[in-house]
């Protein structure tokens, strides 16, 4: 095993999701074969060899330090589920 | 056994550029919420981010400015985590590749300066604001402060007692404020700070478990937190007992730190390089075009103060508190030649009007040349330090400049000595009892002399003038 | 013949004779639509009254003289980009009601360009499929045989282009969305070079990866599209300031002395044997044509999937979580506390292909893992690319099938996802290595299914790709050929 149940569930966690139990051990069965197919991976020799992060090799793109109109406060809430007066509304944080 | 404190600390400073770190949105603190807002800093789908070219140059100014090695390629990471205050999900922060590091600066320390290294200076977004409903289960989100460009400098553990970690914060602070990068107003959230503490046995190399301490928001507190975490971790250790790796908060009013034990869970931010940004690249013109637009810091100012001016230490170190006022006394002392007058009067009438007022010096009302010439009138014998006095608060009062406000007040000092010789001999003429007295040797008696002329003159004379002439006469 | 047969070319030459207005263009396509959308259902929205009015505009621009490189040109657009004031759902519940306050840049040039809008056109959710079966709004069906997936991601787009339910379409192609449908639908479809076209405005899927490009029914409309949407955006860190050609340019230089690199692990056991002939034929075409054919190796191609399903859903899996229920989409109302709403919003609001891969792309970023896989792929990535920049010195694009298979019957590898991955085996490595590439037709099964043949490039030489297309589109007869078989085969 590659992945294990349990790391699922923590992986899931950390992403925010949540899954039922059927649907759990489909995905962490699944995960394990892509997981497995990746091991090919190591077979190449990649000693020295700098990461590829980014497929353009242009550097520096900047903007210049000047403010453009924002949008307004009812366009930027216009999508938002649960607006309230000025604000975006959220449950409670539990801590 | 005796312990030593090991202090780090992580200053977050917001940088005073017009707009945001990746759009075009205004940094402005104070708006209506959600109205400094697009879709870029809303975390819209399919917006990109820009970076402020004005951003990276601050954070060159602040890494020059504090001997930082400048990192000539640097780029960003994503920091990913959920919270209602991070609309992408994640935060654009530097993280393998800072734009600067391996500094430091030198800080007036427990006995002498001691130089605090400067592990790394990188660039980064800010967070939303969320404001909790007390009344019900749920919270207000305000994206205005999304992506105001923060810079976070992070000490090296060289700090080893809660004063020396103020007197960085201060040094920070100035640094800042001089480069003019950052407002450093502490209230309104521009200049945070956090710190790691941590103790060992006196003489031990290894560090001992640190606590991380949030919630300070000013130099007062984080002082405060640092001396009470101190002695809270010291009992612990004489106690027998361990201290606990965790976050812990600064309750100013209770004055103590309180754990977030099992309030915090343990993170994992899944960092990457940001595949929406690219390389900064920084060329050795790009870095020596910013350090020709660097001003003088405070630490430098000082010396030359010292040096040029000749004024003791503690006069210096008021004079260069901003680079506002230090322009000021620069000014006075240029118009009228007189460091130690100069300085006296800023410091001491000039910053107690102020003060009283909650005013900066640049909103002063006496312009450096008014100081400058009421000082050449006190030189010149046109007025007496107490006329002076009154001119000055005049000045503050009206703006108009000293010669107006002598003339208005007909504060014109006596300094003709035929007429003041007329005087005196009236005087000596009224009073002959004190005069034989005088002259059969009770010298106190000069004082009364004194004091009558001025009586006379409604204060008007010129003291030396006076002193001069009663020498000559009264004998 | 109808107006929605025609291509984009064709259509300007009646704007511009006076024979038709872009009104009666766009009244054509909608009769098809109305028709065959049933069937094969390519969109997820359609714009009938916007585009209407852009149709109106369009004939009042020609009547003052102003005629545009697409001024009434009918264009379906994948459902992936931001287009200010319609849905923009990216084929997921997460977004089913998300109305952007801008326009993708891609958007704003064809808006400039003169085009109508004809809808949101169906896709795997969040670009994660190989056969638009993820959609939240229902499978599309490929217009060659209604029981055959249509290729994804951009499936819709493909579909509605091979359908005429549309002139042209733009899809965004991450590991092959746009060439792969392409081939199974038997359009053309090309990649452009990363920083070639704004990703401004497109859902990110994976960042470093995604691109945008078009669907045509021949090259030269393909080369029509490149012209308006190529190009420079300051929106844009990673998009390249440099000069676009004119890509109509390069239609009738003809293929004599290209030099066409043929990859030995490109040609391999596993590939369906009729898609293996009908390339191999191609080839030979070329050849007759005056190409010449040199055989090169691109030796980590068989380590192409492997980078692609760590990169791309890292990537996605940070790209994915501003899909939180607090901003804008869809939101769980039984969330307790935040955390409850969170996950809640999250795990009902995307489907199980998304879910998987923000899983698989949250585990290769974790801590203790980064080294092996993110850092691992990436490393394997830069000798991806540096096999291409080799393959180059020897030849000025390379050849390759499209797809190992032609289309497959819906539900076929829904259950299978490695099965599923390998459709995309030939496409991934462009994506990778940031390269151009383009699917066109090149032949059919005997089935009756379109077979794709693909080109790919050097950095931003898309020109050199439609010169040697279009070269083989004439030589072959293509057009003809297409047209007999979709009078065969097209019948509804």
């Amino acid at each position: 095993m590659k992945i294990t149940r349990a790391e699922v569930a923590h992986v899931a966690h950390l992403a925010r999701l949540t899954f039922g139990e059927e649907e759990m051990d489909k995905f962490t069965s699944q995960l394990n074969d892509i997981l497995l197919y990746m091991e090919k991976l190591n077979s190449v020799d990649t000693t020295g060899v700098e990461p590829m992060t980014h497929a353009t090799v242009l550097h520096n793109a900047f903007r210049e330090d000047a403010v453009k109109p924002s949008l307004s406060n009812e366009q930027s809430l216009a999508n938002a589920p649960d607006p309230r007066g000025e604000f975006f509304r959220v449950p409670k944080v539990i801590e | 056994m005796e312990f030593e404190p090991v202090i780090g600390l992580e200053v977050h400073a917001q940088l005073r550029s017009d707009s945001k770190i990746f759009c075009s949105c205004s940094t402005q603190f104070g708006a209506g919420p959600n109205t400094h807002t697009c879709p870029v800093c809303l975390g819209m789908p399919g917006v990109l981010p820009i970076l402020n070219r004005k951003v990276v140059e601050f954070t060159i100014k602040m890494a020059l400015a504090t001997h930082c090695r400048i990192n000539r390629e640097n780029s960003f990471a994503r920091k990913n985590y959920f919270y209602p205050d991070l609309p992408k999900g994640y935060q654009i922060s530097q993280y393998a590749y800072p734009l600067a590091e391996a500094g430091g600066i030198e800080v007036e320390g427990d006995e002498n300066r001691k130089c605090i290294g400067i592990t790394r200076i990188h660039m980064e977004e800010d967070a939303g604001k969320l404001i909790h409903d007390e009344h019900f289960p749920a919270s207000y989100v305000d994206l205005n402060r999304t992506g105001v460009p923060l810079i976070e400098i992070v000490s090296e553990p060289d700090i080893r007692s809660a004063e020396e970690a103020a007197a960085y914060l201060r040094r920070i602070h100035e640094i800042l404020v001089y480069l003019e990068i950052c407002d450093g107003n502490m209230e309104e959230g521009s200049f945070r700070c956090d710190a790691n503490v941590s103790l060992r046995p006196r003489g031990q190399e290894e560090f001992g478990t640190r606590a991380e301490l949030k919630n300070m928001n000013s130099f007062r507190n984080v002082q405060r937190a640092l001396e009470y975490e101190i002695k809270r971790q010291q009992y612990v250790l004489e106690a027998g007992g361990e201290v606990i790796q965790e976050t812990r908060l600064w309750d100013d009013a209770q004055g103590v730190t309180i754990s977030m034990r099992g309030k915090e869970e343990a993170h994992d931010y899944r960092y990457f390089p940001d595949p929406d940004l690219v390389t900064i690249v920084i060329s050795d013109a790009w870095i020596e075009e910013i350090r020709g637009t660097m001003p003088e810091l405070p630490l430098e100012k000082r010396e030359r103060f010292l040096r040029d001016y000749q004024i003791p230490p503690y006069d210096a170190g008021v004079l260069t508190a901003s680079r506002a006022l230090a322009d000021y006394y620069e000014e006075v002392v240029r118009l009228c030649g007189q460091p130690k007058v100069a300085s006296n009067w800023v410091m001491g009438d000039i910053l107690r009007f102020l003060k009283e007022d909650k005013r900066d010096i640049r909103d002063c009302p006496i312009p450096a040349a008014s100081l400058a010439e009421m000082i050449r009138l006190i030189e010149d014998g046109a007025i007496s330090g107490k006329m002076a006095k009154e001119v000055s608060e005049e000045m503050y009062r009206t703006g108009k400049p000293p010669q107006t406000v002598i003339t208005e007040k007909g504060l014109v000092q006596i300094t003709d000595a035929g007429a003041l010789a007329a005087v005196i001999a009236e005087i000596m003429a009224a009073n002959p009892t004190q005069l034989a007295q005088y002259r059969g040797g009770k010298d106190k008696l000069f004082g009364f002399f004194v004091g009558q002329v001025m009586k006379a003159t409604q204060g008007k004379a010129n003291p030396q003038l006076i002193n001069d002439l009663l020498k000559k006469m009264l004998p | 013949m109808e107006l929605y047969s025609l291509t984009i070319h064709e259509l300007q030459e009646k704007l511009r004779a006076g024979e038709v207005t872009a009104a009666e263009i766009l009244a054509s396509v909608y009769q098809r639509i109305d028709r065959v959308e049933d069937k094969v259902h390519a969109y997820i929205t359609l714009m009938r009254e916007s585009a209407q009015a852009q149709a109106a505009a369009a004939d009042a621009a020609i009547r003052s003289g102003d005629i545009r490189a697409l001024t009434g040109i009918p264009i379906a657009l994948k459902d992936i980009y931001c287009v200010q004031g319609f849905t923009t759902t990216c084929g997921s519940r997460i977004l089913h009601n998300f109305v952007p306050p801008y326009d993708a840049t891609v958007v704003a040039k064809l808006r400039d360009a003169g085009a109508v809008f004809t809808g949101k056109a169906n896709m795997d959710e969040f670009a994660m499929g190989s056969s638009t079966e993820t959609s939240y709004f229902g499978d599309t069906r490929n217009p060659w045989d209604l029981t055959r997936i249509p290729g994804g991601s951009s499936g819709g787009s493909a579909a509605a282009v091979a359908a005429d339910e549309c002139i042209a379409a733009l899809g965004s192609d991450t590991g092959g969305s746009i060439r792969q449908p392409a081939a199974l639908c038997g359009v053309v479809g090309l990649k452009p070079t990363y920083g070639r076209v704004s990703r401004f405005g497109l859902v990110a899927f994976a960042s470093s990866l995604d691109q945008i490009g078009p669907f045509t029914k021949d090259v030269e409309d393909c080369a029509i599209l490149m012209n308006v949407i190529a190009g420079y955006d300051p929106r844009e860190s990673t998009s390249v300031n440099l000069e676009v050609p004119d890509y109509r340019s390069f239609l009738s230089r003809g293929i004599a002395g290209l030099r066409i690199g043929i990859p030995r692990e490109y040609f391999i056991a596993g590939i369906d044997p009729e898609i293996l002939t009908s390339v191999r034929q191609a080839i030979g075409t070329l050849e007759k044509a005056g190409a010449k054919c040199v055989d090169i190796s691109l030796p980590h191609t068989e380590y192409c999937l492997a980078v692609y399903y760590i990169v791309a859903p890292a990537e996605a899996s940070s790209n994915l979580a501003r899909y939180d229920g607090v901003k804008y989409g869809f939101r769980s109302e039984e969330g307790r506390d935040l955390l409850d709403m969170y996950k809640r919003s999250r795990s009902a609001g995307f489907g199980d292909e998304v879910k998987k891969r923000i899983i698989i792309g949250t585990y290769v970023l974790s801590s203790g893992y980064y080294d092996a896989y993110y850092k691992k792929a990436s490393q394997v990535r830069a000798l991806i690319r540096r096999d291409f920049d080799e393959a180059f010195q020897k030849c000025d694009l390379i050849a390759t099938p499209t797809s190992p298979t032609a289309a497959f019957h819906i539900g076929e590898k829904t259950d299978d996802p490695m099965q599923m991955y390998l459709s995309d085996i030939f496409t991934i490595s462009a994506n990778m290595a940031g390269i151009p590439g383009i699917s066109i037709p090149c032949g059919f099964t005997g089935d009756g299914l379109p077979i794709g043949l693909q080109f790919l490039g050097g950095h931003f030489q898309e020109g050199t790709l439609i010169q040697a297309a279009a070269a083989y589109e004439k030589t072959a007869g293509m057009a003809a050929l297409m047209a007999r078989q979709k009078q065969a085969k097209m019948n509804f």
